[in-house]
């Protein structure tokens, strides 16, 4: 018998550890990945690949130029990398893709020191930078299901590093895929500037244009779901988000259902859903109190149709969460819980 | 014995809300009957096995003691006696290592081989036409205090202060922590007794109502003690969820009756008073005969251990005795006295079982926790202690103001006075950060702090 060692109780600790939750985010993402390779094929694979290689890339870069460990181990890099290749239109120019992942990581996360510090979600401030950076291509939407998908890529894809993509080839393309009543539009672009309003049905299932991830509404719910479960996502966020976001648009909706569109529409469309579901739900940006991630999921709901509805853009959501992350700490500090037999404190006066 | 598979009758048993499940880890003893163990040969006595004074030796080295005998007597109310737990002689009163760390002065007894350890002292009595004043008294003579791990004095709480009354007694045989199970088979196997216990304690409140408490992976326990239970009795016993830290008495109270103890306060506030199940049995078995506590059952236990159960020991048995005894495998470096979740480990073998310990757990390290579930990540704010709290404190915020030693903020904004410690955040937290020890740190900072002025 050798001499006992010492430690501090609790002697037995649960099975989740961080990288296990961060892996079990990627495992729910890959549905909805693979779904985006199936619809808009090489090019959504090759900007998967890209966006995941830079954001694990530049993680690893940091934190060698740091002397820390590496810590691309817990998976949290890899997910930006995912999340960003989801939120960018599927032909977006894989440099651009590369630069924006870069400002993800870079700007999003290791500015702040990394996994656990950062104010924002890092894929959406990547998806923030390209926005203002790259304003055309991202909102530059190609058809799904093209029948040479798995042979050729998008042109817009392969533009060389720091050159605009060629739009004039990428239209030429377009004509020759032959689709009938293609306009190149979102669904969200169409309500808003067109007054039409995409099947909700094929919203849900994702046979739509759109950014490469954001299309499939029931495979996004099914990985959210499977979080939830395991209990890795918090089930209010989502919640008060699409609750929020679905009453106010009926609220509208109701008032005039020529100009708004119909709730179902707006939580289907666009990248509410996977903004809902795995965005808004990033542990490190949201709030830790239970009050506080309802008030956090409504705010983000509430902004996201103001926005959709009365802004110039079509999409909101990206500035709703990056909104609501900003209001974290303030939320946290507003709504700590109610403790166990809270006693009233008497005010005390000064004597 | 698990509960995770869908149970309506579960669901609807009272509990508190949030709190944790871990793995309960009975199964390697909560069958096996209390057993008593052979005596060992010497027994180490600390002379403070209790919260509050420590007891006055009343004996010298080579004085000659009988079982049962009062070799140290209360100094003051905040205090027990001690009785010889076996017949043999003092062979020392010297500094010895202890289940809480530091060396404390520790009457050692030889005991005497081949004895035939008949137990002497004591005068049968009878508890029911005792005056309800004198039982706070007779009770601070057996030496008792919480078997359930605090070792608070049990007459103590039997002295309510005044303006205050007691309606409802409950006796908690929720043993929540993983892996003991000395409750449950005293309740099985000593019913009779925790009643009889039970009514004195009732008697001595002046308390109209009676409920045992226990957890609902112990049903047999519930039937056990139905069996012996008379309507007049006015005593109930209820299942109530099997859930982490069940057994905290301001979680039983919510469980029960559901109501909440107030912040800060004693369970005599809101008319309860709390007793362990052990405590409780002991008092229907001791008072009786004016004896005191020389003995209680502990469960020896762990995968490592080659003959896990319940053992009956006398008070003192140093935990070499223990192991070498039931046998073990591995290298027996790391030792809990109580359960995995609040319990301390030990630094020596020659630490004795005391009064307030149920258990001995034996773990190997690979049988604690994996390689990844002991990597240390940032915290990511994922909110899971928050949500395991069974305060409802928010460990979260509090382990961030720990790293910036912000102890007082602590203390006044976010209530770190009413952590009692149960470990759920710990437990839960996927980045390792060791929460409980973090507030461990700053309680006794603010204690020193508070008590310099």
């Amino acid at each position: 018998m050798s001499a006992p060692t010492l430690k501090t109780s609790p002697h037995l600790r649960g099975m989740k550890s961080v990288d296990v939750i961060m892996r079990n985010v990627v495992y729910a993402l890959i549905p909805v990945s693979l779904f985006s390779v199936l619809q808009f094929g090489l090019s959504a694979l090759a900007l998967i690949l890209v966006c995941t290689t830079v954001c694990i890339g530049t993680e690893h870069f940091f934190c060698l130029r740091a002397g820390r460990e590496t810590t691309v181990a817990d998976w949290s890099a890899a997910i930006t990398g995912l999340l960003m290749a989801l939120v960018l239109p599927p032909g977006f120019p894989l440099w651009m893709a590369a630069v924006a992942s870069f400002v993800a990581i870079a700007l999003g996360k290791q500015i702040f020191g990394g996994l656990g510090f950062n104010l924002f979600n890092p894929a959406l401030i990547g998806r923030a930078f390209a926005q203002a950076a790259f304003t055309v291509p991202i909102t530059t939407w190609t058809p799904g299901m093209a029948h040479r998908r798995f042979m050729e890529f998008i042109p817009t894809t392969l533009t060389p590093p720091f050159l605009q993509p060629d739009m004039e080839a990428f239209q030429a393309w377009v004509t020759g895929l032959k689709l009938d009543g293609y306009s190149g539009a979102t669904p969200l672009a169409m309500m808003k500037f067109d007054r039409f309003e995409t099947d909700t049905l094929e919203l849900f299932l994702g046979t739509i244009a759109s950014s490469a991830g954001e299309s499939s509404a029931l495979l996004i719910l099914l990985g959210g779901g499977y979080l939830a479960w395991r209990k890795m996502l918090n089930w209010r966020i989502p919640t008060a988000v699409l609750g929020s976001a679905f009453v106010l648009s009926a609220v509208f909706y109701l008032q005039d259902s020529t100009v708004y569109p119909s709730p179902f529409f707006t939580l289907c469309s666009g990248g509410l859903m996977l903004g809902a579901v795995f965005m808004a739900t990033d542990m490190v940006s949201s709030p830790v109190t239970p009050g506080g991630l309802w008030i956090y999921g409504i705010l983000i709901g509430v902004m996201t149709v103001i926005i959709r509805l009365f802004g110039g853009l079509n999409e909101g959501v990206m500035y709703a969460i990056l909104l609501g992350n900003a209001a974290t700490p303030l939320i946290n500090n507003l709504t700590q819980p109610k403790i166990y037999g809270a006693v009233k404190k008497r005010k005390e006066v000064k004597a | 014995m698990t509960t995770s598979s869908f149970n309506l009758a579960h669901l609807l048993r009272g509990t508190f809300r949030q709190g944790i499940h871990p793995p309960d880890n009975k199964q390697f003893t909560a069958a096996r009957p209390i057993e008593r163990l052979p005596f060992p040969p010497e027994l180490i006595l600390p002379l403070s096995q209790h919260a509050g004074k420590p007891s006055v030796s009343l004996v010298r080295k080579g004085q000659e003691v009988v079982r049962g005998e009062p070799i140290a007597k209360a100094d003051g109310f905040m205090s027990v006696p001690l009785h010889a737990p076996a017949t043999g002689e003092i062979a020392d009163i010297r500094l010895m290592p202890s289940a809480r760390g530091p060396m404390v002065e520790s009457i050692v007894l030889k005991v005497y081989p081949g004895d035939p350890q008949e137990i002497l002292f004591g005068t049968e009595v009878d508890v029911d036409a005792m005056d309800p004043r004198e039982i706070p008294g007779a009770i601070q003579d057996t030496g008792l205090v919480g078997l359930g791990g605090a070792a608070f004095p049990t007459h103590v709480k039997l002295s309510v202060p005044e303006g205050h009354s007691i309606h409802t007694v409950l006796i908690n045989g929720c043993e929540c922590e993983p892996f003991l199970t000395t409750d449950h088979r005293l309740m099985i196997e000593q019913a009779a007794d925790l009643v009889k216990g039970t009514k004195i304690l009732m008697r001595a409140l002046g308390a109209e109502r009676g409920i045992i408490g226990t957890e609902d992976n112990k049903l047999d326990a519930v039937e056990a003690i139905q069996k012996v239970l008379r309507p007049e009795d006015g005593i109930e016993v209820k299942a109530v969820q099997t859930k982490y830290p069940q057994g905290a008495e301001k979680m039983l109270a919510t469980s029960l009756l559901g109501i909440e103890i107030p912040s800060g306060q004693l369970p005599y506030t809101v008319g309860l008073g709390v007793f362990n199940v052990a405590t409780t049995t002991q008092i229907g078995q001791l008072l009786p005969m004016k004896r005191g506590v020389i003995e209680r059952v502990v469960t020896v236990t762990g995968p490592g251990v080659e003959r896990p159960g319940n053992y009956l020991v006398p008070i003192g048995t140093p935990i070499r005795f223990l192991l070498e005894k039931l046998g073990f495998e591995g290298t027996a470096r790391h030792l809990i006295m109580g359960g995995p979740m609040m319990g301390g480990t030990v630094s020596s073998l020659d630490t004795p079982i005391t009064k307030g310990c149920g258990g001995l757990l034996l773990l190997e390290e690979h049988q604690l926790t994996s390689e990844e579930q002991m990597h240390r990540y940032p915290c990511i704010q994922c909110g899971a202690c928050v949500e395991a709290c069974p305060i409802r404190l928010n460990p979260c915020e509090l382990g961030r103001l720990a790293n910036k030693a912000r102890y007082e903020t602590m203390a006044e904004r976010f209530h770190l006075m009413d952590c009692f410690e149960c470990g759920s955040c710990s437990y839960v937290c996927p980045a390792a950060i060791p929460l409980v020890q973090y507030f461990r740190v700053a309680k006794s900072s603010l204690r020193e702090r508070r008590a310099a002025g």
